[in-house]
């Protein structure tokens, strides 16, 4: 044995002695991370040396005479992360090194803001980039959506704005904020997504249902929200907006920090604070229409490419003002409004924020943790937490005024997990489970009767996707997922309106107690969905892609749909749920054709939604109060149809001039009588120059024309009764406004400024002409023209 | 090691949320403080006599049941009635009185007098801090015999001073009701 160990020293050491003289050599091979295939031609260098060699087809590698040292090793290939690893020599060494060939799904190494993953492979989606989201860091997520083609939004006003899909808005556009499905009553038409547009570092919209993994439901579609990514390397870096605006006289201030370590640790801040006065419509103030936003983020974790977490925390609150004109009694008051002309409340500006208005806080927090499983793929873990809580204050008698008349506040808790086999290159698979649990709580201190009752909801979903890479053309992508949710609320009928709605004959048995002029009654319901998709990718020789996709999807009622009972102030309209009401089933195809040539492109994307059982509310009748006469609106289920067209085309037209394209259109009608389904975008039509000339500190200048055709297919009006006039008349409910054309311009400069950092300088006019207008999908529209003029300026610092 | 303790952790999560959703407290009714359920319109004739009373009543509120309208009796043709309007918040017990929270704030309310038929005239009898009339206490003189409609509107935030009309003074409408009448 001694023997053995001083016959090898004996023949180790004089090489050792040798090694020295830097006789060493560094052998190995590399291979892919997943696959385990070697990789050829992956380029390996010894950092400050001229030691560089190539993998050859095997993978393998061989670097020779290598000094007893301590060394960086570069390892690169063109469609891999290049890696850099410490090697120490003391001898020959042997190393096997993996690289990480999917270069775009590494989050951590790419630069920030750019790189955003397509969320399916088939289905019709776009992007928002972080410049453009920047350019409305004072206005909202749904103004910036405005930008896609497809994506229109339904609005109370200017600030409250609520994001809609091929026509579709509410709880049928699932939200994702980082990874997190927002929770924050989407129900109401008059309730924006609670989210700070500061936050995201780039959004995508997903024109369907076939996003499984974040939802079943999204019958409009999935709008996910991403966190800009943070380099895995010792850095500091941080950005501050300040934006002007002309309208509403104030801006927005938001900043942010990033620390990033080499090791994986990372630490960011974020806040951001709007304030906005009375917006101005081009021929009066917009009285009460000031909004105030404070939204603060924290996020930290460590990030390895093996494996990692994170935790964030987001708390948004706002404060938004209502038009004071929109606030009226009854239906006299809504046909005086509707044919004024002029809100009949115009006062001078002022940035105080009076009745009727909103305010709401929404706290999100979030852990993930993830882990790499070496030629499988990758688990993650997810806990989330959510608390919303609205207010919403109306104009009311006495010391009331000061008391809220809405005071919801709803708690939720999500766990999720999901695994993704991408080991293989041409399949792959993915899986999750989601667990949720939400409490609403409706406080009683408001002295109001509630419009949206205590109630438990339990969610449980599963999914399974899966991709596989037919040809080098062609992709095909399928999933399924099923989805379990129970609702247990306990509400208070006025008995009259029990049995008016006929519950009396057959929800008896969820009576709990009857106090005579009221009922407690708890209904528990429970919703079985199933949704799937199937979709495929064709990508030719040249540059052209084709996809198509088919969605079914199944929503289960939310709690508005329900339970709504009551009277509806800021539109003047009895509002009523259905307990009959079931899950709606949704049939979607899309399909998106797409070609690049050298100065232009174009793409068309058609798309066909057949939804059964579809729920919509629209006026029914009227009812008589002491405060005169009211329109009912009913929920009601049907079939329904929406067929449109999305179409882009761009075009270089010389090194300088660029133009851009826009055109959608989507009409949405009953199957069976062909009737016109409320609240569908008008057809529009958008058209931009650029001149841009980068040598000129990156300068560019665009005008953006903008119109929109009047909506001809709209419900019919409602006849009612008016006290007032002691005749029927026609309200004109429905009525959509004028075809509209806006105009509007912006130009950007950057500065470099003290080495690398940058100062960018952005001017937008919005609604240069001034023009008089209003919007079918502003529920303003019946009091006050949309808004004038803004010049927004802004600067942007990044250190 | 790691998969294990997250795997915990995800458990011990799961069973935190399970325990979340056990509380079965009935919620409390909530009684509507704002509702006018009833206004009664008063009139007196001017040289004493049986007063009329005109009355809405609509006792679930913003419920589906329409308000029930009750008239005492008929007015008197040619003859000064001094009128009063009285509101009630009847679901509350016992049942609140709104006209009190109303003259609080007489500067931002005002009652609204349309009248057709047989009634000549009616007549702001009150006023509020500025001088704008306020209609709690009103005049109504009838004409001569035959039928008459009587419209009373209580507007919150109307413009004012404004000239009377309904479509001047703006606002919105806490109460409305037509009465239908008879002049004799």
């Amino acid at each position: 044995m001694k023997a053995k160990l001083f016959i090898t020293l004996m023949i180790v050491f004089p090489f050792w002695g040798l090694s020295q003289n830097c006789d060493n050599t560094i052998t190995g091979k590399v291979t892919d991370y997943h696959s385990k295939l070697p990789l050829e031609n992956a380029t390996l260098l010894i950092v400050g040396t001229t030691h560089t060699v190539e993998t050859d087809a095997g993978g393998s590698f061989l670097i020779s005479s290598i000094c007893v040292g301590n060394y960086e090793l570069e390892v690169s290939h063109p469609e891999c992360n290049t890696i850099l690893m410490n090697i120490v020599v003391q001898e020959d060494t042997t190393i096997d090194i993996k690289l990480e060939h999917h270069l775009e799904e590494l989050d951590e190494v790419d630069v920030v803001g750019e790189a955003i993953n397509d969320k399916t492979n088939s289905a019709s989606e776009e992007k928002l980039k972080l410049p453009t989201l920047e350019l409305y860091s004072s206005g909202t997520l749904g103004d910036a959506l405005r930008e896609l083609g497809g994506v229109s939004s339904l609005n109370t006003g200017a600030n409250i704005v609520k994001p809609s899909i091929h026509g579709l808005n509410g709880s049928r556009v699932l939200i994702l904020n980082d990874g997190v499905r927002m929770q924050d009553m989407e129900w109401g038409d008059e309730h924006a997504p609670n989210i700070d547009i500061n936050t995201a570092g780039a959004v995508s919209v997903i024109k369907g249902a076939s996003a499984l993994q974040y939802g079943g439901d999204a019958i409009g579609g999935t709008i996910v929200l991403e966190q800009a990514k943070i380099p895995v390397k010792d850095t500091i870096f941080g950005k501050t907006l300040i934006s002007g605006n002309t309208n509403g006289r104030g801006g927005t201030l938001t900043s942010e920090l990033t620390k990033a370590f080499g090791s994986g640790w990372f630490a960011k801040v974020q806040g951001s604070y709007k304030r906005l006065g009375d917006l101005e419509a081009p021929d009066y103030i917009l009285s009460n229409t000031g909004i105030q936003e404070l939204g603060t983020s924290l996020r930290f974790g460590k990030r390895l490419f093996t494996w990692g977490w994170d935790v964030r925390y987001a708390y948004f609150s706002s404060e938004i003002a209502v038009l004071r004109a929109s606030h009226i009694g009854n239906v006299d008051d809504l046909i005086r409004s509707i044919n004024n002309g002029q809100p009949e409340i115009i006062r001078s500006f002022t940035y105080d924020l009076q009745n009727p208005r909103q305010e709401v806080k929404h706290h999100l927090a979030k852990l993930h943790f993830y882990k790499r499983f070496e030629g499988l793929g990758k688990w993650n873990f997810q806990y989330d937490f959510q608390s919303n809580r609205r207010f919403e204050f109306d104009v009311r008698r006495g010391e009331l005024d000061g008391r809220a008349s809405i005071d919801l506040e709803l708690t939720t808790h999500t766990l999720s997990t999901d695994f993704k086999w991408d080991a293989k290159e041409d399949h792959q698979m993915h899986v999750g489970l989601l667990g949720r649990y939400q409490e609403n709580f409706p406080n009683p201190a408001t002295g109001v009767r509630r419009l949206i009752p205590d109630y438990e909801k339990f969610d449980l979903g599963a999914f399974a996707l899966g991709e596989i890479q037919i040809t080098d053309q062609l992709l095909l992508e399928g999933g399924v997922r099923y989805d379990f949710t129970r609702i247990d609320a306990q509400k208070f009928y006025q008995t009259s309106r029990w049995n008016e709605r006929g519950y009396d004959t057959e929800f008896q048995d969820l009576i709990v107690e009857d106090l005579g002029t009221s009922i407690l009654v708890n209904p528990v319901f429970d919703y079985h969905n199933i949704s799937a998709t199937v979709g495929g990718k064709y990508q030719w020789e040249g540059e052209e892609t084709l996809k198509f996709n088919y969605a079914l999807a199944q929503r289960a009622p939310n709690p508005s749909e329900l339970f709504s009972d009551g009277l509806h102030h800021s539109a003047a309209r009895i509002e009523l749920g259905d307990l009959r009401v079931d899950s709606e089933t949704s049939h979607k195809f899309t399909a998106s054709f797409e070609q690049d040539f050298n100065h232009w492109g174009y793409s068309v994307e058609p798309f066909a939604n057949w939804v059964q059982n579809f729920l919509l509310l629209e006026p029914s009748g009227v009812e008589f109060t002491i405060r005169g006469a009211f329109p009912v609106w009913e929920y009601r289920q049907t079939d329904a149809r929406l067929l449109g067209l999305d179409f882009s085309a761009y075009a270089n037209w010389t090194k300088y001039w660029k133009t851009d394209h826009q055109f959608s259109l989507v009409k949405g009608q009953e199957t069976d009588n062909n009737s016109a389904l409320i609240n569908i975008p008008a057809a529009n039509f958008r058209n931009q120059i650029t001149y841009s000339v980068p040598q000129w500190k990156n300068f560019s200048v665009s005008l953006e024309s903008q119109y929109v055709f009047r909506q001809n297919e709209t419900p019919d009006n409602i006849m009612v009764f008016s006290p007032e006039q002691q005749q029927e008349v026609l309200l004109e409910i429905n009525t959509a406004p004028d075809a509209y054309h806006l105009l509007g311009l912006r130009s950007q400069m950057e500065f470099p400024w003290a080495g690398n950092k940058k100062i960018t300088t952005s001017l937008v006019v919005n609604n240069l002409l001034n023009t008089n207008y209003r919007d079918y999908l502003n529920r303003q529209r019946f009091f006050a023209d949309d808004l004038g003029r803004n010049i927004l300026i802004q600067l942007k610092f990044n250190y | 090691m790691k998969t294990i303790k997250f795997l915990s952790m995800a458990i011990l999560a799961g069973s935190f949320l399970a325990s979340c959703s056990s509380d079965d407290n009935s919620p409390e009714e909530i009684n509507e403080e704002e509702t006018i359920t009833t206004m009664t319109v008063t009139l007196t004739p001017d040289g004493g006599g049986t007063a009329i009373e005109l009355k809405s009543q609509d006792l679930d509120g913003d419920g589906p049941n329409a308000p029930v309208i009750t008239i005492s009796g008929n007015l008197a043709a040619s003859t000064t009635y001094n009128g009063s309007i009285e509101l009630l918040n009847e679901t509350e017990t016992p049942a609140e009185d709104i006209t009190e929270e109303v003259a609080e704030e007489d500067d931002e309310h005002q009652f609204f007098f349309v009248t057709t038929g047989s009634i000549d005239t009616v007549t702001y009898s009150d006023e509020d801090g500025d001088g704008n009339p306020v209609g709690i206490e009103f005049s109504l003189t009838t004409g001569a015999a035959g039928s008459a409609t009587l419209a009373v509107t209580l507007r919150h935030e109307p413009k004012k001073p404004n000239n009377g009309t309904l479509s001047d003074a703006g606002g919105e409408t806490d109460i409305t009701q037509t009465f239908s009448l008879t002049v004799e």
